[in-house]
């Protein structure tokens, strides 16, 4: 038991306090996350109808040719599996966003913020957060897609986990980033439809680029530049034990510019959270 | 009362004598400070469904504390405000009252030099009322932590209490109570504050 003056003369925060920290973030989520078991039920509902009704409605018309990483003929199931797994981090990274807003109208975020350690190490710490709670889920749906023969070489399930990580730690850092704009709980809806639709529907999720490159060169730039078509790219060539290097710089960089970002917007002295009456954060 | 937990600058003076009033300050960094404060805000502030203890544990890891170490001292704090039987309940089912107990004893895991409480009672019956004012009254006393107690309600101030009168933003009086009544040329708190909020004023906030 630290002495009261050996606390008070100590400056700075040592490694442990720091781990100490994470640890509790990381904790506490995953109660909150356990303790609303609709939440899992639906982060799980959610890719499976995609995967049991509209993969199998879609297989006949959807062909796909051999392209890398798949060096045979798969099934159109086998394909979105990948943009599935990225779909599951992406409603996470909102949701955990979400919660954040909520925190911030219901005054938890506070408890949060009278930490003494620094603002960028709490909101990272957060990151990671949700990020280990977006693994669980896709791991469970893994585990469920398996049964559906959906099953990529057994080291795959570890390879993935870096990518499935770094992919985490973008989506939930541009949630936050998105989050930190964001004065009331109401507003979130919109956001959904103006950046979860979009995202997914524009990128490799669900068909390979060159098709739709083939249905409109517009539409295939726009996908190109989406940080989540570089995402389930990295998530797909991770699954079957390879590196996609240039979805690895994309999403790589897009994390550290999200982060910053949030970052940037969750500083009160200089971001985009305002305090006052207007702001309604005090 | 507005508590800046958004500190914009890099360093701010905080009493180092727990004494109120005690002149002697330090500079500290931002989290040096935040390390020797204890917050108690006036909207709860607790999570609602994790249970007594979860929350002391996350306050607890969020200022650095062990696991282990903060178990002793949860088990601590949650005996001093005689909530040990509630441990495992889920926040939810607690009183106002107690939710408020708890949220002190949160806000006293990290041992901090001084405790600020915005308003603590607002919102409370008279029994629970008094059972805070009394808890926090013996914090200063036996423990010898600083106490800044921010409050519309005048009768929790007592004569020997230092006082400091708040009025939209700017300080209008500070010292001892007898003193800052004399000064007003009033018989209570109530008509000095009156007094010196020229009697229109609807809001100001006073810290004993």
């Amino acid at each position: 038991m630290s002495s009261l003056t050996a606390r008070q003369n100590q400056s700075g925060f040592s490694l442990s306090e720091y781990l100490t920290c994470l640890n509790g973030i990381v904790w506490r989520e995953a109660l909150r996350f356990l303790h609303q078991r609709e939440r899992f039920v639906s982060a799980l509902v959610r890719p499976l109808v995609w995967l049991f009704i509209f993969a199998a409605g879609f297989r006949q018309v959807l062909g796909i040719s051999i392209i890398p990483p798949y060096e045979t003929y798969i099934l159109y199931e086998v394909y979105i599996a990948p943009g599935l797994m990225a779909m599951i981090q992406l409603f996470n990274g909102m949701q955990s966003s979400l919660s954040m807003v909520y925190d911030r109208e219901m005054g938890n975020m506070r408890t949060l913020l009278v930490s003494p350690l620094p603002r960028w190490y709490l909101l990272f710490c957060k990151l990671l957060a949700g990020t280990a709670v977006s693994l669980l889920q896709v791991y469970a749906f893994l585990l469920i897609a398996w049964f559906w023969d959906i099953a990529p070489p057994p080291i795959g399930y570890l390879t993935v986990l870096p990518a499935l990580i770094l992919s985490g730690l973008m989506l939930g850092a541009l949630g936050m980033l998105i989050s930190s704009g964001i004065k009331q709980l109401e507003n979130f809806a919109g956001v959904m439809n103006f950046v979860i639709f979009p995202m997914f529907f524009a990128s490799s999720a669900l068909y390979p680029l060159w098709r739709v490159q083939e249905g409109s060169p517009l539409l295939y730039y726009v996908c190109l530049f989406n940080p989540f078509t570089h995402a389930v790219e990295l998530i797909r060539f991770a699954l079957y034990g390879q590196i996609n290097w240039l979805s690895l710089a994309v999403v790589g960089s897009c994390t550290a510019a999200f982060m910053i970002g949030a970052i940037y917007a969750y500083d009160p002295s200089r971001g985009l959270i305002r305090r006052g009456p207007a702001g309604g954060e005090t | 009362m507005k508590i800046g937990i958004f500190i914009p600058n890099a360093t701010f003076d905080l009493p180092g004598t727990p004494e109120v009033g005690g002149i002697e300050t330090f500079s500290f960094t931002v989290g040096e400070a935040l390390r020797r404060l204890g917050v108690v805000f006036q909207p709860r502030t607790l999570d609602l469904d994790l249970s007594v203890t979860q929350n002391l544990l996350y306050h607890a890891a969020l200022h650095g504390i062990a696991r282990r170490e903060a178990r002793l001292r949860s088990d601590e704090v949650l005996t001093r405000i005689g909530l040990s039987d509630r441990a495992g309940s889920k926040v939810r089912d607690l009183s106002g009252g107690q939710m408020r107990r708890l949220e002190i004893a949160r806000a006293l895991l990290h041992r901090p030099r001084l405790l600020l409480l915005d308003e603590a009672t607002v919102g409370l019956d008279v029994k629970a009322r008094a059972d805070i004012l009394t808890h926090v009254r013996q914090l200063v006393t036996e423990q010898g932590i600083g106490v800044l107690w921010a409050t519309h309600l005048f009768d929790e101030i007592i004569s020997s209490d230092d006082l400091v009168v708040l009025h939209q933003g700017r300080v209008l009086a500070h010292g001892p109570v007898a003193r800052v009544i004399a000064d007003a040329g009033a018989q209570d708190v109530n008509t000095a504050f009156m007094r010196l909020t020229s009697a229109a004023a609807a809001s100001g906030s006073v810290a004993p």
